[in-house]
């Protein structure tokens, strides 16, 4: 199910809106790292903008606006009051007038990329405010971190485990994390990334873009709303 | 009071409030609270002064949003003549009325952060309350100022929406002035939370006071605006909204301005 459904008249694109792209997991496992990247790999094709949720300051903003892959402007800082959980799942509405913000001044965009601030196990996205969801692991949490399930690992739309080049280092067994998620996730994706070491994560970007261009599909179909342009280059 | 009125006030509501600490964060980071003893000062002072001002705007938005015609069921505006000229300028008065009343709610809030606190969580309140209890009125405020207008008077306005009455617009105004910071203080300070809860209980007195104080100044402005003869719309715009109490909290005021010049926050106010 998508968001908003019963919320057409919020839409600043009459002819449907940006696929709502959650991007969760806990502290350090490379999910600015991983926004960046996709910023870096689709910029050039997807109309983006990105909303960050920090902890605190607005450091993961300016690490993307420092990095040079998006229009600084395109990229919103909300704050969530010691409850970065909260800001995604329970009360969302900061974070919805961020992504419709983006929306009203740089519209139509293809995709909006909200990444949660850095949280636990249990956190995922209320689907009122992502259309799908990434939840990022690493490798340095250890290898029983996939069995041990939680939202974020079976339900996150895709399931990214990122810093490969640690296995080796840190102990980790990537086949035992392979089968685990595999046996939690009843069947949904699973990508391991080394960042680090490929920086485009073409992977990755080939799964979101493959599920923006459902979603201009979807939109172009809906009842209410014609065609989204899917790309621009 | 209306059942409604639980909803409102219910921090639980999807209008993110959670993300504001009304002062409290800064007053943690100057030194000003530093314990449950601090912290009722605080909230006391918060009370008498923001408290009873939000909550006669609260009030006073709610018995607007009633005489306008907002009950949301039927949508209708009794006092409109049924032309559609007549409609026309009617939703232009009622628009300028929410004006009004608006820049009320601006004149009493002397930092510009507070400002933007007020108009983002007010923002965010009329986006929720507009798909919880839709109605006409509520989509002519938001018309009427389309980048947010203060936080009492769309809690006014939804509580109208919501069926309840201008004294638990001013109840939930006057509640949520102190719940906030108490909340925030409680994760700042790592407050046993069943101690702030007895401040707040502690409270309680006067929160009835301020919310039955609030509700007879904005009746009084209200009514002695629309007593003289004229249509409902024009009546509205005759209202002297300068009646309406105008406490001001100048340590509350700083507090907001050093805080938004902070570089670690985790609140937004």
């Amino acid at each position: 199910m998508s968001a908003n459904h019963d919320d057409r008249h919020h839409s600043p694109d009459p002819h449907g809106r940006a696929l709502r792209l959650g991007v969760g997991g806990p502290v350090g496992s490379g999910k600015t790292a991983l926004v960046a990247a996709l910023c870096r790999t689709l910029g050039p094709v997807l109309r983006l903008g990105v909303v960050t949720n920090d902890i605190y300051t607005t450091e993961d903003a300016d690490f993307l606006r420092r990095a040079g892959v998006l229009d600084p402007e395109r990229i919103v800082a909300v704050q969530t009051g010691c409850c970065p959980h909260t800001a995604i799942r329970d009360d969302i509405a900061a974070n919805i007038d961020a992504v419709e913000t983006l929306e009203e001044r740089f519209g139509p965009l293809d995709l909006v990329i909200v990444e949660s601030g850095g949280d636990n196990l249990t956190a995922t996205f209320s689907r009122g405010l992502a259309d799908q969801q990434i939840f990022v692991l690493d490798v340095s949490g250890g290898d029983k971190v996939p069995r041990k399930g939680g939202p974020g690992v079976t339900s996150a739309d895709l399931l990214v485990i990122n810093k490969t080049d640690l296995a080796k280092h840190v102990g980790a067994d990537l086949t035992v994390m392979s089968r685990d998620a595999a046996a939690v996730r009843d069947g949904k994706p699973v990508l391991f990334t080394s960042i680090r070491e490929v920086p485009e994560v073409y992977s990755v970007a080939e799964w979101v873009h493959g599920v923006v261009q459902s979603w201009a599909h979807t939109q172009a179909h809906h009842p209410h709303g014609p065609v989204v342009p899917t790309a621009n280059a | 009071m209306d059942a409604a009125l639980l909803l409102l006030a219910d921090s639980r509501l999807p209008a993110g409030g959670h993300a504001h600490s009304g002062g409290a964060e800064q007053a943690v980071r100057a030194g000003a609270i530093t314990g449950t003893e601090d912290l009722a000062r605080f909230l006391r002072g918060r009370l008498a002064t923001t408290g009873l001002v939000t909550a006669a705007l609260s009030a006073a938005a709610c018995h607007l949003a009633v005489l306008l015609g907002s009950h949301g069921e039927d949508g209708g505006r009794p006092w409109t003549e049924p032309s559609a000229a007549a409609a026309a300028e009617s939703e232009t008065d009622a628009r300028a009325a929410w004006r009004e009343l608006d820049a009320e709610a601006d004149a009493r809030t002397a930092s510009p952060a507070q400002r933007y606190a007020a108009r983002t969580q007010g923002r965010l309140l009329l986006r929720s309350g507009r798909r919880i209890w839709p109605s006409p009125v509520l989509d002519t405020l938001a018309q009427a100022v389309p980048d947010g207008v203060h936080h009492p008077i769309a809690l006014g306005a939804v509580a109208a929406a919501a069926g309840c009455s201008r004294h638990d617009a001013a109840m939930a105004a006057a509640y949520t002035s102190i719940t906030g910071p108490a909340t925030a203080a409680v994760r700042l300070l790592g407050l046993d939370p069943v101690v702030v809860h007895r401040v707040l209980a502690g409270l309680v007195p006067d929160l009835s006071g301020v919310a039955r104080t609030a509700t007879a100044a904005a009746s009084g402005t209200v009514e002695a605006g629309v007593a003289a003869r004229g249509t409902a719309a024009e009546a509205v715009l005759r209202i002297a909204w300068e009646e309406l109490p105008a406490h001001a909290a100048p340590a509350l005021d700083l507090l907001a301005e050093q805080h938004l010049r902070t570089e670690v926050r985790l609140f937004v106010s």
